[in-house]
């Protein structure tokens, strides 16, 4: 059971919920860039949250599946095939043997995730399947994923696409010649429009900036500059000045954090990020919306709205609560 | 001696670092005995065993709690209850500073081919390259800090007259081993990467290897000695643990 990719896409890993507990040996989280469409991924096809998926990036992969398999693709809205006709999104689809599923362009958002029910099995390297680009460890060979590689499916994964398919019967319909159901799961994070709003909260270093460059950081409409990737965005906008030029100790950093580097453009650290950093901190995203803000493509355009902590924790129980229930009803959907 | 008491520092504050992690700092300037301190904590906020705190970070100036946003267990304020573990870590007394890490020897090779910038220090130190490399390996290192990439400890004990500030353009690529100092500090860069610091000597040693039941070679407070030695002894080494070059 495998699945082989005919073409590669331009970034395409194979990702988890990410690992943890080793941050003191300067080993990053990684795992999914957009952890929400990630798990939404998984419980389309009847998977644990954790299992491996692919993250397609901007341009996704063309691959063929070797036996039956539930397939469901989650996050951004991409151009998506399976022998010619349209595969529908954010929804379980269940593929005869010898499929093959051909993504283009994302249209909406920037990143999606391939599931396939009993997951893509590579070996865990340190208790996870995440892709650690700068270091080359985890996901398929420590790298992205290239033509020709063929990547393990669960030995069970076309008894598992048979009996779940069967599962979802009440709601199953067969949808321009694909076997799918009549419901599909809301897009939470792909950009509705853009700027997109992102709410962060004054960084530890916040006050050694200049006003101006304070008041600028949530004035300003920012772009994602083209040399962003997985461990960070870089921002292009006004450059921002610190009051003093005093030397700052290295410290820890997070997912989310905002640093700002001498040249004044600042970087938000994504999924990649570097455990420790000595660029002073202007600011902090909240996590809630660290998944939208990963949805924004090289070019996409967004503004940062300033919240506090207490704000921070609220927004992060809002959005549980909705994707909570959105991986319950699809859980439901299953006869669970 | 494990029987001295050692003094505890007092944190100067404990800080959200986003909604999902608390920085509990002791100094805003490095100083060996803050940074000792806060290795000490962090040990004492792992043995807890804290379900909802899934990775405890010392850093220079002090420690990173990082909370798993999906726990159960995960109190409404996290901020306040990481303080209150704080505090109770530090009302019970942290463990000593010689029970936090290991002893680790490191073997280095001087030879002027791995030691690119050996001849720049020495003239800017105005010492000989043989006095370079007889302080530089005299010292008492310890792990400050692993952070930049996987397995790269910043280390503390650098003799006063090997300071030097970092390269003015880093290179594109150190190669993996390389031992390196700038300012304070002295590093050992685990694979090949970009970096600054300026390269003295190399070792047969593999840092990182995720595939290692102990995958980073080194940890936040291990007391570090670098042993010199020859070229030949740094190819055995070298082939016995198998690095690929």
């Amino acid at each position: 059971m495998s699945l082989r990719i005919l073409r590669p896409g331009l970034l395409t890993t194979l990702q988890d919920r990410g690992r943890y507990g080793m941050q003191h040996l300067g080993i990053v989280p990684c795992g999914a860039m957009d952890e929400v469409a990630h798990r939404l991924a998984n419980a389309l096809v009847g998977n644990f949250e954790d299992e491996a998926t692919l993250e397609i990036t901007v341009l996704g992969p063309e691959l063929v599946f070797d036996e039956a398999v539930l397939v469901a693709i989650c996050g951004a809205e991409f151009e998506a095939k399976s022998d010619g006709r349209p595969l529908p999104l954010n929804r379980p689809v269940f593929l005869e043997p010898g499929s093959r599923l051909v993504t283009g362009r994302a249209l909406r958002g920037a990143r999606a995730y391939l599931a396939a029910a009993g997951g893509i099995q590579v070996e865990p390297v340190l208790e996870s399947r995440s892709t650690y680009l700068p270091a080359s460890f985890g996901g398929h060979e420590g790298r992205i994923l290239k033509r020709g590689d063929a990547l393990p499916l669960s030995p069970e994964a076309s008894s598992l696409a048979r009996q779940r398919y069967a599962k979802l019967a009440r709601s199953a319909t067969v949808r321009f010649g694909m076997k799918t159901v009549r419901w599909s799961s809301p897009a939470l994070t792909a950009p509705e429009h853009e700027p997109i709003v992102v709410h962060a909260m004054e960084g530890r270093h916040f006050g050694l900036f200049e006003p101006a460059s304070q008041r600028a950081f949530f004035e300003a409409t920012w772009r994602v500059s083209p040399d962003s990737n997985r461990m960070g965005y870089r921002l292009a906008g006004p450059k921002l000045a610190r009051a003093k030029a005093a030397e700052i100790l290295s410290g820890p950093t997070c997912l989310g954090t905002v640093q700002v580097p001498a040249s004044g453009a600042p970087i938000a650290l994504m999924a990649d990020h570097q455990t420790t950093g000595g660029y002073p901190k202007i600011a902090e995203i909240a996590f809630a919306d660290v998944p939208r803000m990963a949805q924004l493509a090289p070019g996409g355009a967004l503004r940062f709205a300033r919240c506090t902590l207490a704000e921070a924790l609220e927004l992060r129980r809002v959005v549980k609560a909705r994707v909570d229930a959105s991986l319950r009803s699809i859980a439901w959907s299953f006869g669970r | 001696m494990a029987l001295r008491r050692q003094s505890t520092p007092r944190p100067l504050g404990i800080f959200p670092l986003g909604d999902t992690a608390a920085y509990v700092e002791f100094a805003e300037q490095l100083d060996l005995e803050v940074n000792a301190a806060g290795q000490r904590l962090a040990a004492a906020v792992r043995e807890r065993g804290v379900p909802w705190i899934r990775d405890v970070v010392p850093t220079l100036g002090g420690v990173a709690l990082h909370f798993d946003p999906d726990h159960a267990a995960l109190p409404a304020e996290p901020l306040q209850a990481a303080a209150a573990l704080i505090e109770l870590c530090l009302d019970e007394g942290l463990p000593s500073a010689d029970k936090v890490g290991r002893s680790i020897e490191v073997p280095v090779c001087y030879d002027p081919e791995f030691a690119l910038d050996l001849a720049e220090i020495a003239e800017r130190a105005k010492l000989s390259r043989e006095e370079v490399v007889r302080r530089h390996a005299a010292g008492e290192y310890r792990v400050l800090m692993v952070g930049f990439a996987p397995g790269l400890p910043y280390l503390g004990g650098l003799d006063a007259k090997l300071e030097v500030p970092r390269r003015e353009t880093p290179r594109q690529e150190v190669p993996a081993g390389s031992v390196a100092i700038a300012n304070k500090q002295a590093v050992v860069y685990p694979y090949a990467i970009a970096g600054g610091w300026n390269v003295i000597g190399r070792t047969p040693l593999v840092l990182f290897d995720a595939e290692r039941r102990s995958p980073s070679l080194f940890a936040p407070g291990d007391r570090v000695r670098f042993v010199p030695v020859t070229r030949e002894a740094f190819e055995r080494q070298r082939s016995a643990s198998g690095r690929r070059t």
